[in-house]
């Protein structure tokens, strides 16, 4: 586990502030999900969200691009800013925003298209192609950038379905790519996953740092320390503990963090 | 002894069995209930058990076997000679029937002895009048034949249910005195037990599945009868409807094919998007208060009967229509003369049929993975879009599959279009006419008197199997789809 860690680049501090959350609460009916959330999200970094199953780091992880709208019973009170504006305000469409924050799910949920029609999806709705032309270009790009061009290119037509689970959830990376998202959002994505088909993902991860700003959830602590830079940890709806990854997994303050990585609690 | 009485001395014995052999099983483990392979009253059913079944079997199989021996045996004894004529074996038989019971029901109140009813030398008319006046119904004068035919249809009938009644009792002791001595300890009662489940549980889907084939059978044969008197060529390829009951009609299935057809088709363009819409609202947009009342709401329609849809046709959409499009209706057109019409069965029809799809569409609709709404939503589509290029055409094979089921009930529906759509057989494509159905031809071609040896009555029935045919068709076609959709997800 040192040796992963010593590889991540822990470059970080001149980063600027892409989601800023303050004093978020978040309930679900009556029981309240999440308590007094602050997090600062910085562009070009790859976050962790860690903690035992039911904390409320993908509650908290839908929150930031508003998919908990679609459930009538949650209620979300708090800030939570996006280049500094409030997408919680009444002016903000959350259609827009779910662009301009992509987000991949746990399980691989690829439509029940061709790979190019899952790629181009997003796109098409949102009018970002003037032609068939630079639909393709922008097809080919995401696909690219989901690392799965050269397996898919002589068989766009095929269906999206038809592929590998690691494929199909590097399929949906690139699906969510193709909208020129600023934030990518991703609950758990290697949860249903082989170990080669993860390592193919986490790599990928890495190399979407460069151009955007990855927020990942994740149950693998392992995982956490490999691909991010900076990790929160949640435990009971609380955040226990936000730092840059080495310190958290090499010297954490909170006891609570220290029981949960070494496996004490979780 | 009669019927009754048998089963009641048959389920006495089970009972009995029951209980004797639970106490045996018990006493065989020194009463502990404990040490036997299965529960005690395990033993107890496997005696009842078979002490029954083979007994209840033999009794069914006997029921139905004796009356088809006698019947051959008895009219084979009445020469041709006897049957008059215009008359058929088959009115002979029934006589004979007649007279048998009148018989048997005269010597039961007394009015003739067992000697005199069996004497088959009696005197005919004095017999008669015997019968008359214990109140026996005898349609005609009773003749030495059926008389004779009649004491021989007795005797066989009485000596056969004394066989029976000893031998079905015969069985059941023999069966429960059979599990009685295999009754102990180490016997397995339990796993005997779960084949006799089984053994009904397969007898009750048989009996399903051969009723069916009995459907088809009975007018299969009837269709052949038809096709004996009248032409296939001319009921498949003729292009008039014209029954006449003096001969000479002209029976062909296009005109009425074409009218149940076009109203079909225009039910299905009311219920198709009404539905769907429907099953859209309650399944993507609808909150789940509106859905716990909208739905049982929507669903109470599919419980109205048919001919109470007819009423509000023949009694609201028709005259509605007429104001609309006939003479000096609101439209001016004066298109519409009657409210018998295509349009108002057609559209009545497609009320019926909105519940059944958009039952079926939101149960489709409704196994549409979440996933899938998530991903398109995550990608700043907005709901209808999600619906549109994501819901939709995943769950379109399976809205397909609906669709031809609401059609295939469109084609078979009667009451709707006796009462709105008319009785004239012909080929049009005004939707404000009056046109028929195959269905209704099937209904009035059968009503009335009807004499079952004329190809205008036996055409119901080819009607009939063609219809049976075509849903059968559309059926397994919806069924097929909508499982080759199901597998998708799961």
């Amino acid at each position: 586990m040192m040796n992963d860690m010593t590889r991540v680049e822990r470059a970080v501090d001149s980063k600027a502030i892409k989601i800023a959350a303050n004093k978020v609460q978040v309930y679900y009916g009556d029981t309240h999900a999440i308590k007094d959330v602050d997090v600062r999200i910085e562009d070009k970094t790859v976050t962790a969200f860690i903690g035992p199953s039911g904390c409320g780091k993908s509650t908290f992880l839908r929150c930031l691009n508003r998919m908990n709208d679609t459930i009538d019973i949650c209620r979300v009170e708090g800030d939570i800013l996006l280049d500094g504006e409030d997408i919680y305000d009444k002016r903000v469409d959350p259609v827009q925003l779910r662009a301009k924050v992509g987000m991949v799910f746990q399980k691989p949920n690829p439509f029940p298209k061709s790979i190019y029609d899952n790629v181009a999806y997003g796109p098409r709705i949102h009018g970002l192609a003037k032609n068939k032309a630079e639909l393709d270009e922008i097809v080919e790009k995401s696909l690219r950038r989901g690392a799965i061009w050269d397996e898919v290119k002589d068989r766009l037509d095929a269906p999206g379905t038809g592929l590998s689970g690691g494929q199909q959830q590097r399929l949906c990376i690139a699906r969510a790519v193709a909208t020129e998202p600023e934030v990518l959002l991703m609950d758990e994505p290697c949860s249903a996953l082989d170990p080669i088909a993860t390592a193919q993902v986490e790599e990928l991860i890495d190399e979407l740092r460069s151009r955007y700003s990855v927020v990942i959830v994740t149950h693998s602590m392992q995982q956490a320390a490999r691909v991010s830079q900076k990790t929160a940890f949640f435990h009971l709806g609380n955040l226990v503990e936000f730092g840059e990854t080495g310190q958290i997994f090499t010297n954490p303050e909170d006891p609570r963090t220290e029981s949960y990585i070494t496996g004490r609690i979780g | 002894m009669a019927l009754s009485w048998l089963l009641l001395i048959l389920l006495a014995l089970a009972v009995i069995g029951y209980f004797t052999g639970r106490s045996r099983a018990l006493a065989s483990a020194g009463g502990d209930a404990r040490e036997l392979h299965s529960l005690p009253s395990y033993y107890g059913y496997n005696v009842a058990m078979t002490a029954l079944v083979p007994a209840l079997g033999v009794l069914i199989v006997w029921l139905l076997v004796q009356p088809m021996i006698v019947n051959s045996t008895v009219s084979g004894l009445i020469p041709d000679q006897a049957i008059p004529e215009g008359s058929d074996r088959g009115l002979i038989m029934s006589e004979v029937r007649r007279v048998a019971d009148g018989l048997s029901g005269a010597v039961a109140t007394g009015a003739v002895t067992e000697t005199q009813a069996q004497d088959a030398n009696a005197d005919i008319d004095e017999l008669t009048k015997a019968l008359k006046d214990a109140g026996q119904v005898l349609t005609q004068d009773i003749t030495q034949p059926i008389l004779v035919a009649a004491q021989k249809y007795r005797s066989m009938t009485g000596t056969g249910s004394v066989a029976m009644q000893v031998i079905v009792l015969a069985l059941a002791l023999l069966g429960a005195a059979f599990a009685y001595v295999r009754t102990h300890k180490e016997f397995r009662a339990r796993n005997v037990v779960e084949q006799g489940v089984l053994a009904l549980l397969l007898l009750a889907a048989s009996i399903a599945i051969l009723t069916t084939v009995g459907i088809v059978l009975s007018m299969l044969f009837e269709t052949m009868n038809f096709f004996q008197l009248h032409s296939w060529k001319d009921f498949f390829f003729g292009s008039t409807w014209a029954p006449n009951f003096r001969g000479g009609s002209e029976l062909s299935i296009l005109p009425l094919l074409w009218g149940t057809l076009y109203i079909s088709l225009i039910a299905l363009l009311v219920a198709v998007p009404i539905g769907l819409f429907a099953a859209i609202y309650l399944s993507e947009y609808a909150s789940g208060a509106t859905r716990a009342l909208a739905k049982p709401l929507l669903e109470i329609l599919a419980g109205i009967p048919t001919i109470v849809y007819g009423l509000f046709a023949l009694l609201t959409v028709g005259p509605a229509l007429v104001a609309l499009f006939g003479e000096g209706g609101a439209l001016g057109v004066g298109w519409m003369a009657s409210s018998n019409a295509v349009l108002t069965a057609g559209l009545v029809m497609g009320i019926m049929l909105i519940p059944f799809v958009s039952s079926l569409s939101d149960d489709i609709i409704n196994a549409v993975p979440q996933s899938m709404r998530d991903g398109s939503l995550g990608l700043g589509a907005t709901k209808s879009e999600t619906v549109r290029q994501v819901v939709l055409p995943a769950a379109l094979p399976g809205i397909v599959g609906a669709i031809l089921l609401a059609a295939s009930r469109a084609i078979g529906e009667t009451m709707i279009v006796v009462m709105a759509a008319g009785a004239i057989a012909k080929f049009s494509g005004n939707p404000f006419e009056a046109m028929t159905t195959i269905t209704t031809r099937i209904v009035s071609q059968l009503t009335g008197d009807t004499d079952f040896a004329s190809p205008e009555t036996l055409v119901a029935f080819a009607l009939g199997l063609t219809l049976f045919i075509i849903t059968l068709g559309l059926n397994i076609f919806a069924l097929y789809i909508v499982r080759k959709y199901r597998e998708q997800y799961e």
